[in-house]
């Protein structure tokens, strides 16, 4: 499965468009590493954990939107893009999309 | 006994203050040490936010790939912060913040294109997330995801 945020790809010609394809999660903090970030919190820099979360549930999404691609029976997605918003304090929801076609 | 817990609030609010500030400061100038470095060495991935690739541009190897970074405020920049929020002006404390989360999620995008052997990436998307927003109590910490879509060599294709 090829995935670009192109609209087109170089060279290579769509044969058909499936339409929208989409994945989803809702990802919450584990409490520990809340700790650990509250003391980062007091003297700066980057909060590994946090940056861990949110790339594995990008991740988690991203396979979701390929799953349905696959299923759809294409062989690429374009135009893929990413949203995050917070639903309440302490969880996120990862969202990913994009068009499913067949390239030759 | 009341007077004394007061004064005790007082000297822990000025003790983070202070480590705050000086291990804040440290952090900072380190995490920049690293950002420069780092900018230096993928000086030669090229990035650039246009739409469409290059003309001329053949049957190449395409594949997306992004970099993001969580880059947490210290207590000294969130003292400052809420000031700057009465007073308004100018969050100084929060730009180097945010410059220091893009700058890092740009070199972790550059660094998966080089070990794709892509050295060019294209259609660039920045997104900025507040982790904790405006909730006191919570975690504060800004996240910036960048993603654009790597352009590799005709022999990948």
């Amino acid at each position: 499965m090829l995935l670009s945020n192109l609209e087109l790809v170089p060279g290579r010609r769509v044969l058909k468009h499936l339409g929208l394809v989409q994945g989803s999660t809702v990802r919450a903090k584990h409490v520990g590493k809340d700790l650990f970030a509250g003391l980062k919190n007091i003297v700066g820099g980057e909060l590994k954990a946090y940056t861990e979360l949110l790339q594995e549930s990008r991740e988690e999404a991203t396979q979701r939107m390929v799953q349905q691609a696959e299923a759809a029976g294409a062989n690429a997605i374009l135009n893929v893009r990413y949203a995050t918003s917070s639903i309440t304090a302490g969880a996120a929801e990862i969202f990913a999309y994009g068009t499913a076609v067949v390239l030759e | 006994m009341d007077a004394l817990l007061d004064f005790l609030d007082v000297v822990i609010f000025a003790a983070l203050f202070l480590l705050g500030f000086f291990a804040g400061r440290w952090n900072e100038r380190r995490h920049y040490a690293s950002i420069r470095r780092r900018e230096r060495e993928f000086a030669g991935v090229l990035l650039f936010s246009n739409r469409f690739p290059p003309h001329g541009t053949g049957r190449v190897a395409t594949r997306l790939v992004a970099g993001s970074a969580v880059i947490s405020d210290d207590y000294f920049k969130n003292v400052l912060a809420g000031l700057y929020s009465f007073f308004g002006g100018r969050v100084r404390s929060y730009e180097s913040l945010i410059d220091r989360a893009r700058r890092e999620a740009v070199l972790r995008m550059k660094a998966e294109a080089r070990k794709l052997g892509a050295g060019m990436i294209i259609n660039a998307k920045f997104q900025t997330f507040a982790i904790g927003g405006r909730n006191q109590n919570n975690i504060k910490g800004v996240e910036i995801l960048v993603y654009g879509t790597a352009l590799g060599s005709a022999a990948q294709a």
